[in-house]
């Protein structure tokens, strides 16, 4: 309802009716001078003001923390400085909050700091993890027999321009490889069993596989040695991390996988039959080419989990120092496991290769993740890849 | 002359198609080939499971309840329980969930409802990487950047709340003046913040997801009413992602439970029951699983695959808990 501001009152000027008059209407009148009875909330901007006010702040919050550790309180160090920083900012903001607001604007002040703190210390965890990993293995990354030498006949003091972990990744490749090959099949077939035919079997089904995603990761490698190695007699070998490894990531691509083909829209699928296609050419045509993005990235996402996961691995692979291609053939070394077992050999050298290791999984985790990115960006408005590559503007990435 | 055949002749005849849903053709291939891969996926998922129990079954029913109440692990005097190592597990994972679980509620609130719109896409992606690092990584990162700083901690809160008896370090003198730090490192309390390392992404994700289908109807309608940012958080977005708030707790939980390799690199082996986190030494089941396979006979082999499998049996609950709660909640309608 609109309130329309009238200067004279409507009552001077009486209407004359030809019957009684009725009651006459009081409009309110509205005084635009006035100030409103409760101050309102910009939800735009932030004024200057407002602006100056949280700024300031938290620049009194840092001079109050430094004089309060390191003139008054004995707390040396950054932490304490950093603590006292964010302490005593959520406190100055509460009071220049309350200054112009009442409790409301203090308790909203208030949490939006301390949400943003816990974004920034997330924030700051993962950097320190990256950077603290890539700053302790640099080193040996530089030297180029790291990447094309494996570690037969080097010590764990030899220096870092012998050696290398060309091994491991091959390992991590074929143990992937192998694993890959009975997960996607499987997983996604599973997936589309359960949506796309369905029935009281596939309920059971569904049930299970999720029940073992609760699987931890040692227990399927545990089970792979008990039954692969110990009860058949197999040796140590990539073929069983393989295995391992399939068995952990197995319910959980069949699962993300489920969940992305449940969200395929029922009016595809139903135009699709109304036209006259089988089932089997409705899938083939028409659920998995839309579902195509989402399954890239829960099948990726699945093989980043397995390519970084060290306890199955650990229980059933062995070590081996030497370049080994084929997966039935004994002892074969994979990247987490190389870097498990030079920390566990408390050598600095072995530390540090260790490191350089890690920081190269790093780097192969952050390939297939942006790889799943890329791939799971809807088809439609993306434009071919060269022009992509030609000019990448900043408003690329803000559509996505 | 025509004739003009009566209907009810025709009648007579006509008789309603045959209907089927019974597959033909390719379609039966297919639906055959499907229902073999389900069956076959069923097969090895839970012939897992169903492996894991006939394997703990002699364990248990020889040394019976007291395998759940004894704490040490000593097959040469076949003396075997996980009282220690369950204790162990859920300390580690409570304090991973202590650290995580704010990290990931916060966190998850910063990036639906106050990170700006364009950095938003950005943080999702972060947070998802996140996930994706190997746990070996953030075993590294615990092990030599947090480890010292977290002992100094761990020598605080003994210090000034030591009266509380998690917070309490046997042995040790708080105020003397040199501390002795290896009573303070590898302790379940370091292990645990490694491992908040590993669940706080999988927690914020599935909390961010869920907030970010509240109807955004509701939420202009709180700022329409008046309310400020953190009003409309606390009255709309909260209560509708608490379903997803428990679940992605749990979830995290369940992960937090099962974790090996951060948890092995970190805490020194020590079979103990015992509450004070902050001390030297303590074993979970995962990590009791990796030491002592190698030289494990069959029936110690036996023993642990029982270990493994009530701590698959505690992340299934855990776990099972997690999705009922998220599919019961308001959250959950309308995404499918």
């Amino acid at each position: 309802m609109t309130v329309t501001p009238s200067t004279t009152p409507s009552t001077t000027q009486p209407p004359t009716y030809d019957v009684a008059p009725p009651p006459a209407t009081i409009l309110p009148s509205y005084d635009e001078d006035a100030a409103p009875v409760v101050p309102r909330l910009g939800l735009g901007k932030a004024s200057p003001d407002e602006r100056f006010a949280k700024v300031g702040s938290w620049v009194a919050g840092l001079g109050l923390a430094w004089v309060v550790t390191q003139r008054l309180l004995p707390l040396d160090g950054l932490p304490w400085l950093l603590i006292a920083w964010f302490v005593l900012g959520v406190a100055v903001s509460a009071v220049t909050a309350g200054m112009t607001g009442g409790r409301i604007e203090v308790k909203d002040r208030v949490a939006e700091s301390l949400v943003t703190g816990a974004a920034l210390l997330v924030g700051a965890a993962v950097v320190s993890t990256v950077v603290f990993v890539a700053l302790r293995g640099w080193r040996p990354l530089l030297h180029l027999n790291f990447w094309t030498d494996d570690m037969s006949g080097v010590g764990p003091k030899d220096g870092f321009d012998t050696g290398g972990v060309v091994h491991a990744i091959t390992g991590s490749a074929i143990e992937l490889g192998i694993a890959l090959l009975i997960t996607l099949p499987l997983g996604i077939g599973t997936a589309v069993f359960m949506t796309e035919v369905g029935g009281k079997f596939a309920r059971i089904v569904r049930t299970v596989v999720e029940a073992m995603t609760a699987l931890p990761s040692i227990v399927a490698g545990l089970f792979v040695y008990t039954v692969f190695i110990i009860a058949l007699g197999q040796p140590r070998s990539g073929l069983a991390a393989g295995l391992a490894i399939s068995v952990m990531i197995l319910p959980i691509i069949a699962r993300a996988s489920d969940v992305v083909l449940r969200v395929v829209p029922g009016g595809l699928r139903e135009a699709s039959l109304a036209l006259g296609a089988s089932r089997w050419r409705t899938v083939w045509h028409v659920v998995l080419p839309t579902a195509r993005p989402g399954l890239a990235t829960a099948v990726i996402l699945g093989v980043a989990r397995g390519v970084g996961e060290t306890s199955p691995v650990l229980l059933t692979s062995g070590a081996a120092a030497f370049l080994v291609t084929n997966p039935t053939d004994g002892v074969m070394n994979s990247l987490p496991l190389f870097i498990y077992s030079n920390v566990r050999s408390g050598e600095p050298v072995a530390i540090e290769r260790a490191f350089a290791a890690a920081t190269a999984l790093l780097i192969l985790v952050l390939i297939l993740f942006t790889l799943a990115r890329v791939l799971a960006r809807p088809r439609g408005n993306r434009p071919p890849l060269r022009s992509r590559l030609a000019r990448r503007r900043p408003s690329d990435l803000e559509s996505r | 002359m025509t004739t003009i055949p009566t209907p009810e002749a025709e009648l007579a005849q006509v008789s309603p198609r045959r209907l089927s849903r019974a597959s033909t053709g390719a379609d039966a291939v297919f639906t055959a080939s499907a229902r073999t891969i389900g069956a076959s996926v069923l097969v090895i998922t839970g012939g897992v499971g169903a492996f894991l129990a006939w394997q703990a079954y002699p364990t248990l029913r020889r040394y019976g309840w007291s395998f759940f109440t004894e704490s040490q692990w000593q097959p040469d005097q076949d003396v075997i329980g996980i009282a220690a190592v369950l204790c162990g597990t859920v300390s580690v994972a409570l304090v991973a969930m202590f650290f995580a679980f704010p990290l990931a509620l916060l966190t998850a609130l910063y990036i639906s409802e106050y990170a700006p719109a364009r950095i938003k896409s950005t943080l999702v992606a972060l947070i998802d990487l996140m996930a994706a690092v190997p746990s070996i990584v953030y075993g590294l990162w615990g092990f030599f950047l947090i480890m010292p700083h977290a002992a100094e901690l761990a020598l605080w809160l003994q210090r000034h709340l030591g009266w509380i008896p998690i917070f309490q370090v046997a042995d040790t003198d708080p105020n003397a003046a040199t501390w002795d730090a290896t009573r303070y490192v590898s302790s379940a309390f370091c292990a645990g913040i490694a491992v908040s390392m590993m669940v706080m992404p999988m927690a914020c994700a599935v909390m961010r997801q869920v907030f970010s289908q509240t109807p955004p109807g509701e939420k202009e309608a709180a700022l329409a009413l008046g309310a400020t940012k953190w009003g409309m958080v606390t009255s709309v977005v909260l209560p509708f992602g608490r379903g997803g708030i428990i679940g992605g707790t749990m979830l995290g939980l369940g992960r937090a439970l099962g974790e090996t390799i951060a948890v092995v690199l970190i805490v020194s082996p020590a079979f103990e029951v015992k509450p004070r986190i902050l001390e030297v030494g303590t074993s979970t089941v995962s990590s009791l699983i990796a030491g002592r396979f190698g030289e494990a006979s069959t029936s110690q082999l036996s023993a642990l695959l029982a270990a493994g499998f009530v701590l698959f049996l505690i992340t299934l609950v855990v776990n099972t808990g997690a999705a009922v709660v998220v599919n019961r909640s308001r959250s959950g309608a309308g995404v499918d």
